[in-house]
């Protein structure tokens, strides 16, 4: 492997010719803020977020998709960058509602991290935001396109799986949006509910509506698990509140774990106190179901049933 | 004898077909031995339908504006013998106007049938890739272009042997080359005219290039607004691979073999930005990649590939034919060749022009097109479409080359000059152009999304009278952030028509924002009208045509307009025939 020697704020690093800027930064413990910037998904560049100084060149350049070169010297603090990233995170909260109060992903919203970072304010103005719509039509996932930055990360995400591929985007300039497929409720759609999309939004759009109301982050306590499902074990984390556990989420989807609904409600009925209902979809509806059905073991009952009452008569 | 139709879009909108018709009838009629063909667009689309005629001895006589009756008459006056006498035979001036020009690019526009071969080719059509094949390996065809000197002329003005070399240079076998036939600039057609009035010379440009860069397969992305363009593509590709120039080992020297197929695009105008264009053609929907890696590294599929737009490949069998020198001896030290442009807007003749580069605005615009409409006032030009910026009065005489264009803050690009006279709103033309670019932002990155839609906004209500002190800075702050931030061409120039307009005409900013006042008079919200009681005469015409009844007065007494009524249509100004209505 060539490597290559380049300078970010002053510090040496030494990596491989391949690396991007923003992953050679983050290997001398220096972060680049980025929106839509995600190591396991395909490089797009639309956030803006990660744009960087490079000496003797009169451009900014996305850190997330500029290769290294040997001897490039990086700025990611300069006077320029830091005022291109306040235009930027001020451009997103002048179309974002101030709604960080009672947000679900307060606390953990990439959004709120770097408004904060750079003392960026939201600001009234009678210009125009995205329309408010929230759909409500899933018992898993809500969608909340008044809160959605266009980080491409959901559509990336829901691409990785083959026979998924449910997202995608719809229109264009200002007014585009993230569609399940052509532009249905989540409930219409092919949406499998696996809940990938959740895990990787930066921002309140796409939520675990199972979570919602019940715990925010500095709540309660965070324990991991591997969901015993399948043998891909995915992750996942409880979430407990005053000693009860409330909640269970998916974490990131990690190579070859694709993250699936039957897991998911496996998890929480494993795990939780107090399991709510689950649902499944049936011809394009979400219809209440038992857990025995929800979890496809009616036929592993009724078996287990009559063995024992098979053994019941051997006595 | 031979009569020929100038059939390009502007010759069939003014009536060419009727016009092609009624000659085929007439000259049926006649019985005169008259042949009867068709042509592409000579540029001169004020004068459509254009009809040439040639006689047996090979002179030739133009006749414009040919409607029905001109059109009988014509064959009338060519069987007594007596065309001169023509009412309807172009005009000296206007032959002088094409006589100022270089025709490189636009060689046979207006002059070979687009839909035969054959005539092509007997004007030295298909000479030049038969050179590069026979006699030149594809490193000679690069120097060639080399020393021509041509420069991309899409816009950006890039060297095009330079796109050729990295392409050729890239490691990997497979390699594409692509048409970039999207043109969507407001007020350009320079594309156009070559698609449908020589496709063949967009064919052997692009089988050269595919030689010089070692890829043998081409795309021609073209938009699908222009069907005719397609049709003709289609045809003269059916053509050339009749004749052995597509899909066949060339010449028969076991060397090289070329396809070619059309992709027709959907109507997004960022997918003239390359890399958008590159996605679009893959399937996906039309937004741009971050570049590095460019298209010549990683392009179609991952693929090295070379875009480059219609005209820049209609020079490249001039260049091979003729060589580099003969190019590169018309032009400037920078700029070499011509450029070709289209005139729109405020101009007397309107059309499509091919100068040599180094000629000034102004010669171009007054020489050649004639000078501003109506006799008005010239005020500004919009060079390079809503990428590009506006160019006022004081740079008339800059010569046109890419680097004074640049220095004025406008761009060459890829040849649209719309021409505005005294009577032009700046803060309005710059609302027009941001309103387009805001409507076709493909909603990627945010500075481009989130930030033309402020700008928007901002101008908008400047023109309507709620303009504040301190618009003209943010706008400012605001436009050169979404220059540099940006992910795409689109974006990083989309700014440049307000910091154009700002720059050159600040006090039409401030006059709009100060004074609430408009001084072309053009925005609406800031006009108010009035009737001078010493100059009415009490007719009522106004009155009566006032379409929201908010002039009163009784007959043979002044008349008032109430300004909470009036909507500022200017339909009194229009009908008032002793001046008695104002407008402020």
């Amino acid at each position: 492997m060539r490597y290559v020697t380049l300078t970010i704020d002053g510090k040496k690093a030494v990596v491989p010719a391949s690396y991007t800027i923003l992953q050679a930064a983050e290997e001398v413990g220096i972060e680049i803020p980025a929106l839509c910037y995600d190591p396991d998904l395909e490089i797009v560049g639309a956030c803006r977020l990660c744009l960087v100084e490079i000496e003797g060149n009169p451009k900014l350049h996305t850190s997330c998709s500029m290769a290294v070169t040997d001897g490039m010297v990086v700025h990611t603090e300069s006077e320029k960058v830091v005022h291109a990233r306040k235009m930027v995170l001020q451009l997103l909260l002048d179309n974002h509602p101030n709604d960080c109060l009672t947000c679900q992903k307060a606390g953990e919203c990439l959004l709120q991290k770097y408004a904060y970072m750079y003392d960026v304010k939201f600001r009234e103005h009678d210009g125009a935001y995205k329309p408010e719509y929230t759909d409500t039509s899933s018992p898993y996932i809500l969608k909340d396109e008044a809160k959605c930055i266009l980080c491409h990360k959901c559509v990336r995400i829901c691409e990785q799986v083959a026979d998924r591929q449910v997202l995608t985007f719809a229109n264009r300039g200002f007014e585009t949006k993230v569609a399940f497929d052509a532009d249905m409720s989540i409930e219409e759609s092919s949406c499998v509910s696996c809940n990938r999309c959740v895990t990787i939004c930066p921002v309140g759009a796409l939520l675990d509506k199972r979570l919602m109301g019940k715990t925010r982050i500095w709540d309660g306590e965070v324990t991991e698990f591997k969901c015993k499902s399948c043998e891909y074990g995915c992750d996942f984390e409880v979430l407990s509140k005053n000693g009860k556990n409330v909640a269970v989420r998916a974490k990131s989807p990690g190579e070859g774990r694709p993250l699936c609904l039957k897991g998911r409600l496996t998890s929480e009925f494993l795990n939780l106190d107090d399991p709510e209902t689950p649902y499944i979809k049936e011809d394009g509806k979400f219809i209440e179901a038992s857990w025995e059905k929800a979890l496809e073991i009616e036929g592993i009952l009724d078996k287990l049933d009559k063995m024992d009452s098979k053994d019941a008569e051997q006595c | 004898m031979k009569l020929i139709v100038g059939q390009g879009s502007c010759g069939i909108a003014a009536g060419a077909s009727k016009a092609y018709k009624i000659l085929e009838e007439e000259i049926k009629n006649s019985g005169a031995n008259i042949k009867l063909g068709s042509t592409g667009c000579i540029g001169m689309c004020y004068l459509e339908p254009i009809v040439d005629f040639i006689d047996d001895d090979g002179k030739k006589t133009t006749f414009v504006k040919v409607d029905e009756e001109i059109a009988k008459q014509i064959v009338k006056d060519i069987v007594a013998s007596k065309v001169d006498s023509n009412e309807n035979v172009i005009s000296d001036e206007d032959k002088e106007a094409l006589a100022k020009q270089k025709r490189i690019s636009l060689r046979n526009c207006g002059i070979i049938d687009p839909e035969n071969i054959d005539e092509y080719i007997e004007s030295g059509g298909y000479k030049a890739i038969e050179r590069c094949i026979k006699e030149m390996t594809p490193e000679e065809v690069i120097e060639e272009v080399k020393v021509s000197g041509l420069r991309g002329r899409g816009g950006a003005g890039f060297p095009t042997w330079f796109k050729f070399n990295a392409a050729r240079q890239s490691p990997g076998t497979e390699k594409y080359l692509v048409c970039n036939a999207d043109e969507g600039d407001p007020g350009a057609f320079m594309d156009r005219s070559v698609l449908e009035g020589d496709p063949h010379a967009l064919i052997e440009g692009m089988i050269i290039a595919g030689y010089a860069i070692g890829a043998s397969e081409g795309i021609i992305y073209v938009r699908a607004e222009y069907p005719l363009a397609i049709k003709r593509l289609n045809i003269a590709m059916a053509q050339a691979e009749e004749r052995g120039y597509l899909n066949k080992d060339l010449f028969g020297e076991g060397k090289f073999k070329f396809s070619l197929r059309i992709k027709a695009g959907a109507g997004a105008f960022v997918c003239g930005e390359e890399t958008a264009l590159l996605e679009s053609l893959e399937g996906n929907r039309g937004t741009p990649r971050p570049k590095p890696p460019f298209p010549a590294q990683k392009g179609y599929w991952g693929k090295p590939t070379n875009i480059n737009n219609v005209e820049t490949f209609a020079n490249v069998p001039f260049i091979l034919a003729n060589g580099g020198d003969a190019f590169a001896a018309v032009g400037t030290e920078d700029s070499k060749g011509t450029k070709v442009f289209a005139l729109a807007g405020k101009i007397k003749k309107g059309g499509l022009v091919e100068v040599p580069m180094g000629m000034t605005i102004r010669e171009i615009i007054f020489g050649i097109g004639g000078g501003i409409a109506e006799d008005k006032g010239f005020k500004a030009v919009q060079m390079g479409g809503p990428s590009g910026g506006c160019i006022p009065a004081e740079f008339l005489d800059i010569p046109v080359d890419y680097a004074s264009i640049t220095k004025t803050g406008a761009i060459m690009g890829s040849g649209g000059m719309v021409v505005m006279d005294e009577t032009t709103c700046m803060v309005d033309m710059a609302k027009f152009f941001l309103d387009f670019t805001c409507k076709e932002s493909c909603g990627k990155c945010t500075p481009c999304r989130e930030g033309t839609k402020r700008m928007l906004e901002m101008l908008e209500k400047i023109t309507e009278g709620k303009g504040e002190p301190g618009d003209i800075e943010k706008l400012e702050e605001l436009g050169k952030f979404i220059n540099s931030a940006s992910l795409c061409g689109l974006g990083q120039t989309a700014s440049n028509p307000v910091l154009t307009t700002i720059r050159y005409f600040r006090d039409e900013y401030e006059a709009h924002i100060n004074d609430k006042k408009c001084p072309a008079k053009q925005c609406k919200a800031l006009l108010t009208y009035t009737i001078d009681p010493e100059k009415c005469t009490g007719c009522t015409i106004c009155a009566r045509n006032c379409p929201v009844e908010a002039i009163t007065g009784t007959l043979k007494e002044p008349h008032k307009i109430n300004p909470d009524i009036c909507i500022k249509c200017g339909k009194c100004y229009e009908v008032c025939r002793f001046g008695a209505v104002s407008v402020e």
